[in-house]
């Protein structure tokens, strides 16, 4: 299982805590872990990524194991830790005023 | 008795403003999505119980909520926006192509007689429509493969189709407006789509009476005569009596034709409602008056009504889906303001007082006349 941290207006709109946890096929992947997520929770379809492009949206980020995957390509294998669900995968918004 | 519910949406959420046939005691409930951008929130005609709401936000993108019992409680419905095909491109500020991307859905009009079909006007300019209670989405392409869409540009808040009108005598005729790509009509259920701008004179684009490129703001109609039209355009308030065929102005003596809403009289044709700003850049009410300019001659001749409205160091504005009429009787006239006031009059605008004062900045209104 892995475990995914999610921002609070997420949190919300599924209806969860601070963290889920996804069953997930295969190889562990942003692409995978993603997938698993919105098929848990559907509602969160479109909110971190576009629906169409499947491009993560601009004032969002992926974090896990301290470093930065945001820019990782889609099937590249996310870290040992993340898919042995030692450590979260991180899906953090941008802060921002107003 | 009847009663309304007033269904406020802003920057930061939505809330559901009610009374009874008096109007003079409110309650008030949200903020619903707090933190989100509310753009929209309608009842259906049909079932007026049958709320849709678009709610978005710049971190987390485009969703649609429903309600079922009458804004109580909220279920997240279907946001995939797909534009059919291959969607092409528009004009970008610089005059360059730009593809269409989706943004945001600005406008829901639910249909007149089915709770389950509800239309959203969205940026970039577009027109879907759902037939399942918003599950999902179908576009209506013809309107944005119109021969003149490649040459459409969008206005400063980009291109977004906001007004969104259902002929009630004629099932297959809908109108709709477009920043900055001016008013249109289909009178085949949306199939086609004519450009209905003839008159309109805007001295921004390169050509002031051209077919396409008017930065209308919203158009008005009363029910029982659809084929009279009214309209506040980025300057100028005008009147179609030819369903948009032809235009003429009617600002008349208008302290400023500058505005973003206009509203119809519940139960007379020709009393129309605008706020009049000044602009280009200001956007706030003359002399710093919150004025709301009423019509009873269908325009041309003005009165302004003032009575429990601000009139002085008022800074405040009006946007275009942020006034709303009931259809008691009297009617009562409802507007939200970016300084989170609503304001409420239960006599056509004889006299109006807030019915809340500290909302976050209001983007839009609606009110529903309820039987008990």
């Amino acid at each position: 299982m892995v475990r995914v941290e999610l921002p609070v207006h997420l949190r919300t709109l599924a209806r969860v805590g601070s963290e889920v946890t996804v069953h997930v096929e295969g190889e562990v992947t942003l692409r995978s872990v993603l997938d698993a997520l919105e098929t848990s929770y559907p509602v969160l379809r479109g909110t971190i990524r576009d629906q169409i492009t499947l491009q993560r949206r601009p004032f969002l980020r992926f974090f896990a194991c301290e470093e930065d995957l945001s820019h990782e390509q889609p099937d590249v294998p996310l870290p040992g830790a993340v898919a042995a669900g030692v450590e979260p995968f991180l899906v953090v918004g941008a802060m921002a005023g107003g | 008795m009847s009663r309304v519910r007033v269904l406020v949406g802003t920057r930061k959420g939505a809330f559901v403003l009610t009374a009874d046939g008096a109007r003079k005691q409110w309650n008030v409930a949200g903020p619903f999505f707090g933190g989100w951008e509310i753009y929209h929130v309608k009842g259906s005609p049909a079932d007026p119980d049958r709320i849709y709401a678009s709610q978005g936000s710049g971190w987390f993108g485009q969703l649609i909520q429903k309600s079922d019992d009458g804004g109580e409680t909220w279920e997240p419905v279907g946001n995939k926006f797909a534009y059919d095909g291959v969607p092409g491109t528009h004009q970008w500020y610089d005059g360059t192509p730009h593809p269409w991307e989706f943004a945001r859905v600005w406008h829901l009009e639910p249909s007149l007689s089915d709770p389950d079909t509800v239309y959203a006007g969205v940026q970039d300019a577009a027109l879907f429509r759902s037939t399942d209670g918003a599950q999902t989405w179908q576009e209506l392409p013809g309107l944005r493969n119109h021969d003149s869409g490649a040459r459409w540009q969008p206005g400063a808040g980009g291109l977004c189709l906001h007004t969104i009108l259902l002929d009630p005598a004629d099932p297959r005729r809908m109108f709709i407006a477009i920043s900055a790509a001016g008013a249109f009509r289909t009178d085949d259920a949306g199939a086609t789509w004519k450009p209905i701008n003839r008159g309109l004179k805007s001295q921004g684009i390169p050509q002031p009476e051209a077919e396409v490129g008017h930065c209308v703001h919203r158009i008005a109609m009363h029910r029982s005569r659809p084929n009279v039209l009214f309209m506040q355009k980025h300057w100028d308030v005008m009147r179609s009596d030819d369903a948009g065929d032809s235009w003429r102005e009617v600002s008349g003596n208008l302290p400023s034709d500058f505005g973003f809403p206009i509203d119809v009289h519940a139960h007379e044709p020709e009393t129309v409602y605008v706020v009049p700003i000044k602009s280009d850049s200001e956007h706030f009410p003359p002399d710093g008056k919150l004025r709301v300019y009423r019509s009873r001659t269908g325009g041309d001749e003005w009165e302004e009504l003032t009575n429990g409205l601000p009139q002085r160091d008022c800074y405040v504005n009006v946007l275009r889906d942020a006034m709303a009429i009931d259809s008691l009787d009297a009617c009562g006239v409802y507007f939200g303001t970016t300084g989170g006031q609503v304001y409420a009059s239960a006599d056509a605008g004889g006299h109006w007082s807030p019915i809340v004062r500290d909302l976050p900045a209001v983007l839009s209104v609606e009110v529903q006349t309820l039987a008990d």
